[in-house]
C-alpha cells in the first residue's frame, strides 16, 4: 500500500512543486527583503512562521508555514476509547478548553442518544460562556499590547485567574480542564463554586467597563486599528469566517443560534455585527460579546433548574464510587468504562459549537468499537488563517502583527 | 421553498441523474449522499448558484480510509452549509487507493486550499488544478500519508525501547 501512494504522488506532484519554485522565484526581486516573521517571535504569540517579502515597510508577499506543533489528535483519537479523547480537545484552543470539552460530548451524547436534563446544560452553559470571556478577554487585551497599552492586559489577567479559580473548583483543573463528563458533569456545583461565580458576575463588569473605556475610544488605538486588516463579508464566507471574525464583516452566523444546544433556546442574548471587518471592528464585537455572555451567565445562575448534574446513562457514566464498592452492577459498569470496553452504536455524527474563535465542529464515525473509526475536528482557526496572506498584503508590518493578534490565531487549535 | 432533505435531493436527481446521486440516507439529521469525481465540482457549483438553495458555505472536508472497500478505499466527505435556509448537507466521493484523484474545489471555495493540501498530506489525495498543494501539518520530506490506517500507532507494551527520559 505504500508504494501504491508513491506511484500516486509522481509526475502531477512534481509539476506542482516546479510551478511554486518557479513562481517563487518570480517573486524574487531585488529590491524586496525577505523578513521571517517567526516562528518563535513574541509578537505572534504561537508558533507559526510568516516569510514575508517587504518593499521597505510595505508587505508584498507572504508565506505562512504552520504545523510547528502538530500532535496528530485525529490519529491519536482513532485508538482511544471515547472517554480518554476529552483530554485531547482541551489542547485544541487552550484559552476556551471548556467549549472544546463539552463539544466534544455533546457530539459522543448524539451518537448515543442520551438526553442531558436541564441542569447539567445549564451548568455547561456557564462554563462554556465562561470561558468564552476568557478567550475573548485574552484576545483583546494582547490586541491592547500590541498597539502599545499594557495596563490593560495586566488588569484583565487578574480576572481571568478569577475565572480559572471558578474552574478549579469545579473541575480541580485550571488551563487544560478536562471539564464534564460523557452524559453531563462529573459532579455538581459545590456552594463555593456557585459562591465564585455569583462574586465573578458582581466584580466583573465593572473591571470590563473600565478596560472597554480605556481602548474604544482612545486615539491611539483607533489610529491604529480602523481599517487595518480589513476583509469583505463575501471573501470572509468564502474562506470559511466563523465566529467573531465573520460577525466584524456584518453576517450574523451564530452557532448558538442558528443551530441551539445545550438549551441556549432558553436564553436571551444578541448577536453583536460589526460593519467593515477590520481589526477595530472584531475589538468591538468581542468587547460586546463578553457582555452578551455576561447577561447569558446571570441567567442561567439565576434559574438554574433543581435536578440532576448527569444523564442516567450507566453505560457510559460513571457510577458514584461509594456504589462501586458496594453494589456489583455498578462495579461492573465502572471496570467496563474505565477500561475502555464500551462499545459505541454505529453511526455518524456531526455537531457543532460556537467556540472561541467561531464553528467548533466534530465529524465523528462510529464502527460499533470502542474507539472512533474516524474523528475530524473542524478547527475554526486552521480554516481561517488561511486568509491572513490577503489580508495583510499591501500594509506595513506593524499593521500585520496587529491584525493577528485581533484574528485570536491559537496555534494549538491551528495545529490540532 | 421549504428545503427539506427529501426535497432538495428530488431536485439534485433530476439535475444530475439517478447514477450520480446514490446511496442517500440521514444519519443525524444531515442528508448524505455519494457521488463520482466527474460531477462533484459541477454538484457543488450548482447548489452554489442555485437561487433557491444557496448553498454558499463550506463547513469542512474529511478523508476517511476504508481499507477493506476494494476498489472505493478512499472517501473524501464536503460538508457544505446554506446560511441563508440553515440547511446541510453532507457528499461523499468514493476514490480507489491506487488513484487517489480529484478535482480542486479551490476555484469556489477559497477555504478548501488548506483542506485540500490537509487532505493531501494526511491520506495522499491529488487535487488537480489545486495551485499549491504540499503538505501542510507535516513535514515536507515525509514519504507516507499518515492517517492512513495501514499505520498504527506504536504498541504501548512493547518493551524493546529503552526510554529512561519518558519512563517506560
Amino acid at each position: 500500500m505504500a508504494t501504491d501512494n508513491k506511484t500516486a504522488d509522481t509526475d502531477q506532484l512534481q509539476e506542482f512543486r516546479d510551478n511554486r519554485d518557479l513562481k517563487l522565484q518570480d517573486k524574487k526581486n531585488e529590491n524586496l527583503t525577505t523578513l521571517n516573521l517567526g516562528p518563535t517571535h513574541p509578537a505572534t504569540h504561537g508558533i507559526f512562521q510568516n516569510i514575508l517579502q517587504m518593499d521597505g515597510e510595505v508587505i508584498m508577499d507572504a508565506v505562512p508555514t504552520i504545523g510547528y506543533i502538530h500532535r496528530a489528535f485525529e490519529k491519536i483519537a482513532e485508538r482511544r476509547p471515547f472517554y480518554q479523547i476529552t483530554p485531547l480537545t482541551d489542547r485544541m484552543n487552550y484559552c476556551s478548553s471548556p467549549i472544546n470539552n463539552m463539544g466534544y460530548h455533546m457530539t459522543v451524547e448524539k451518537l448515543l442518544g442520551i438526553e442531558i436534563p436541564k441542569r447539567a446544560q445549564y451548568i455547561r452553559v456557564i462554563m462554556m460562556e465562561l470561558a468564552r470571556i476568557s478567550d475573548h478577554l485574552i484576545c483583546n487585551s494582547i490586541l491592547g499590547v500590541d498597539s502599545g497599552a499594557f495596563t490593560g492586559f495586566l488588569y484583565v489577567m487578574q480576572e481571568r485567574e478569577h475565572i480559572y479559580d471558578i474552574y478549579e473548583e469545579v473541575c480541580g483543573a485550571r488551563l487544560t480542564t478536562n471539564m464534564g463528563r460523557i452524559g453531563g458533569m462529573e459532579r455538581d456545583l459545590s456552594p463555593k463554586a456557585l459562591h465564585l461565580i455569583g462574586e465573578f458576575l458582581k466584580r466583573f463588569p465593572k473591571v470590563w467597563a473600565e478596560f472597554e473605556k480605556m481602548l474604544t475610544r482612545n486615539r491611539i488605538f483607533i489610529d491604529r486599528t480602523v481599517g487595518v486588516g480589513a476583509i469583505s463579508a463575501e471573501r470572509a464566507l468564502n474562506y470559511g469566517f466563523t465566529g467573531p471574525n465573520l460577525r466584524a464583516t456584518g453576517v450574523d452566523y451564530d452557532v448558538r443560534v442558528m443551530n441551539p444546544y445545550s438549551s441556549y433556546q432558553d436564553f436571551e442574548f444578541e448577536i453583536p455585527v460589526g460593519e467593515k471587518g477590520d481589526t477595530y471592528d472584531r475589538f468591538l464585537v468581542r468587547n460586546e460579546e463578553v457582555w452578551q455572555s455576561l447577561k447569558i451567565i446571570e441567567q442561567a445562575y439565576k434559574n438554574l433548574p433543581e435536578g440532576s448534574y448527569h444523564a442516567d446513562a450507566p453505560h457510559y457514566y460513571l457510577p458514584p464510587k461509594q456504589e462501586v464498592y458496594t453494589s456489583m452492577e455498578a462495579l461492573i459498569y465502572h471496570f467496563k468504562i474505565v477500561m475502555g470496553e464500551i462499545d459505541a452504536p454505529k453511526g455518524e455524527v456531526y455537531h457543532s459549537v460556537e467556540g472561541g474563535n467561531g464553528e467548533l465542529g466534530f465529524y465523528l464515525i462510529s464502527d460499533g468499537g470502542r474507539t472512533p473509526y474516524r474523528l475530524h475536528f473542524r478547527r475554526p482557526c486552521f480554516i481561517y488563517y488561511q486568509a491572513y496572506t490577503e489580508m495583510i498584503k499591501g500594509g506595513q508590518l506593524a499593521d500585520a502583527i496587529l491584525t493577528l493578534s485581533s484574528l485570536n490565531v491559537i496555534a494549538g487549535e491551528l495545529d490540532a | 421553498m421549504e428545503l427539506t432533505n427529501e426535497n432538495v435531493l428530488g431536485k439534485l436527481i433530476a439535475q444530475f441523474g439517478e447514477e450520480n446521486i446514490v446511496d442517500a440516507y440521514n444519519p443525524d439529521g444531515i442528508m448524505t449522499f455519494t457521488t463520482n469525481r466527474e460531477n462533484i465540482i459541477a454538484l457543488i457549483q450548482y447548489l452554489y448558484d442555485d437561487k433557491d438553495l444557496q448553498v454558499q458555505f463550506l463547513t469542512t472536508m474529511a478523508g476517511i480510509h476504508f481499507p477493506d472497500h476494494k476498489g472505493r478505499e478512499l472517501c473524501m466527505m464536503y460538508q457544505l452549509h446554506s446560511l441563508r435556509h440553515n440547511f446541510r448537507l453532507r457528499i461523499k466521493v468514493f476514490v480507489p487507493a491506487e488513484d487517489p484523484v480529484l478535482p480542486t474545489l479551490t476555484n469556489i471555495y477559497a477555504t478548501a486550499n488548506w483542506m485540500e493540501r490537509e487532505a493531501y498530506d494526511f491520506y495522499g489525495f491529488i487535487f488537480t488544478g489545486h495551485p499549491n498543494l504540499i503538505r501542510i501539518l507535516n513535514i515536507e520530506e515525509m514519504e507516507y500519508h499518515p492517517m492512513l490506517k495501514q499505520y498504527p500507532l506504536e504498541d504501548q507494551t512493547r518493551e524493546d525501547k529503552i526510554d529512561t527520559y519518558f519512563g517506560r
